[in-house]
């Protein structure tokens, strides 16, 4: 891609922090709902939180960069900004990392400031960042299923409550509370299938020194790739047909 | 204004075939039609008759179904961003983002557009003084008045200094002065040499503004000509202008029939006749106000109007310009 096309996907992505990180979808899902988790499992059982902190860490960037998403494309196709951005001289591709990026980071910032947080009280090794790269990673991961769950929705409510029939459901099959290893082979299968899983058993490896996790790190992080190599293109394909259909 | 032999024979948008199809629905049919550089076009039809639809297709929004649009010659499918980069569209909602403010708005579009960053700030400040909205400069999108709204997204579509510009339905929705100081600008943009492509359902602004008018009805060309040359192909015939108390639906009806009235339309108590023979026509205005005892407050006889052209033309009346031609509806999407 050209570079004039990464600095116009970079205006889109500024310009959508600037004006979307205090909606009040993305708060409540995107930052109240994973603190409400975390403090209702610390307060339930506050000796077990450390071997879930992994998970918790996952949980989070995947609200983040997900509540971005459904917010971003459904809010502009309703105020007819899409139509605005689609008459500008930029690629779909363009349009696609800009409208991602701004999931993405907004993932691996929650993510991130919850993994500083847990490191600073429990002590977890810092791996010289490596658990950044996994969550933002996993934060891109979840940011085009972001995308592409906001493309098929007309409205923001829409986009939020099925957004959330991917979400709860991740939530209780990724291992985040429950290690993979310990459920029946029939949910081993279901987990294998979803994104969220691959992060947090690289955060078991990096944090709990692989205490819990269920796969390889190497394919951990090889899967992590081949699902954001997946997503990126059925979003960028469904991209370039519903375009049409939403202005 | 130029007459059609004085253009230089440079196209600046060209459709050929130009068609789009929703299912079984053909919103825009067939289109042949230019534009000279510097001409503003009008694209003249009620609602529904594929305007907007037009127009997407010639930005690059969307893709004909067949056909091909181009734009200084060049494909729109084949080029779409090259082709982006020499227009500026001015679409039927003003979409500029409520929560940034008039700058930050345009500093955003003249980032996407690829304005170098020491040239950004003078064209916004240029931009903001051009369409009097310096002193709003600072003011959130979402708290300016809709004649300001529309005069900033008109402002963001010519960011990048565009040589074609396309306004959809750029006055509707506008209080009257808004509306007049709109036209005023468009007017004045037109003078500066740009290509305007303007769609409008409104017969008298296409009049006003106009170097050609093209109407279309249910995605069809019905004609292409200057307003000149369009109300000239009715000179034989003339236009009464009569004044009653209260136009009732049965006067409406009862004028209609007559054999020498061969148009109809009402804007608030007066009514625009378009008649073969005046003297028949005034003997059955005359009958019938009296036979329905309504009263005769005015009359006065009038050349044809674009208006007048239109509804021969197009068999449409004014209220179904501003309805939209009966069987073509689709939502909100022409």
């Amino acid at each position: 891609m050209r570079a004039n096309q990464l600095a116009r996907a970079w205006h889109i992505t500024a310009k959508d922090i600037r004006t979307y990180y205090l909606k009040p979808p993305l708060i409540s899902w995107g930052i109240l709902f994973p603190i409400v988790m975390i403090l209702a499992f610390y307060l339930r059982q506050p000796v077990d939180i450390r071997t879930v902190m992994p998970g918790l860490i996952g949980m989070t960037a995947l609200f983040g960069a997900t509540s971005v998403e459904a917010v971003v494309i459904a809010f502009e196709k309703r105020i007819g900004a899409l139509e605005r951005l689609l008459m500008a001289p930029i690629s779909n591709s363009a349009l696609l990392i800009g409208k991602t990026a701004s999931g993405a980071l907004f993932g691996t910032a929650t993510g991130v400031i919850v993994w500083l947080a847990a490191s600073l009280a429990w002590g977890f090794p810092l791996m010289a960042g490596a658990p950044l790269l996994v969550i933002l990673l996993g934060s891109v991961t979840f940011a085009l299923l972001g995308v592409l769950i906001s493309l098929l929705m007309r409205e923001v409510f829409d986009a939020m409550t099925v957004s959330n029939l991917f979400r709860f459901p991740m939530i209780f099959l990724s291992g985040v509370f429950v290690p993979i290893g310990t459920m029946s082979l029939p949910l081993q299968v279901f987990a294998s299938l979803l994104p969220l899983s691959y992060t947090v058993d690289a955060l078991r490896h990096l944090l709990l020194g692989g205490a819990g996790a269920f796969y390889p790190l190497w394919v951990d992080v090889l899967v992590s790739v081949a699902f954001a190599g997946i997503l990126y293109f059925a979003a960028y394909k469904l991209m370039q047909h519903r375009l049409e259909e939403l202005l | 204004m130029p007459s059609d032999r004085e253009w230089n024979g440079m196209l600046a948008i060209e459709m050929r075939g130009l068609t789009r199809q929703y299912g079984p629905l053909v919103a825009v049919d067939h289109l042949d039609l230019a534009a000279h550089r510097g001409e503003l076009l009008a694209f003249l039809g009620p609602n529904g008759a594929g305007k907007t639809t037009t127009i997407r297709m010639l930005g690059g929004l969307i893709r004909p179904t067949k056909g091909q649009a181009l734009i200084d010659g060049i494909d729109v499918t084949e080029h779409p961003l090259e082709v982006k980069t020499r227009i500026g569209i001015v679409p039927q909602r003003s979409n500029l983002y409520g929560e940034l403010t008039a700058r930050e708005n345009l500093i955003f579009i003249a980032k996407l557009y690829g304005l170098p960053r020491n040239q950004r700030q003078g064209r916004v400040d240029e931009l903001l003084a051009q369409f009097t909205l310096t002193d709003r400069a600072n003011t959130s999108f979402a708290a300016l008045s809709g004649g300001m709204k529309r005069r900033l997204t008109i402002a963001a579509a010519l960011i990048h200094r565009p040589s074609i510009l396309f306004l959809d339905e750029p006055t509707t929705g506008l209080d009257v002065q808004s509306a007049r100081q709109l036209r005023a600008l468009i007017a004045d943009l037109r003078q500066q040499g740009a290509t305007i492509f303007l769609t409008t359902h409104l017969i008298q602004e296409a009049e006003r503004l106009a170097d050609r008018v093209a109407i279309v009805v249910k995605g069809r060309l019905i004609v292409v000509d200057t307003p000149q040359a369009l109300r000239a192909r009715f000179q034989d015939e003339s236009a009464l202008e009569i004044t009653v108390a209260e136009p009732t639906e049965e006067l409406l009806t009862k004028l209609s029939n007559s054999l020498a009235i061969t148009g109809v339309s009402r804007s608030g108590d007066t009514l625009r006749l378009a008649v073969t023979s005046l003297d028949d026509a005034l003997r059955d205005v005359t009958a019938t106000t009296q036979l329905l005892h309504i009263p005769l407050q005015a009359i006065r006889t009038t050349q044809p109007s674009l208006e007048d052209a239109f509804m021969r033309i197009t068999s449409l009346d004014a209220d179904s310009m501003r309805n939209g031609a009966p069987g073509n509806q689709r939502g909100g999407q022409e």
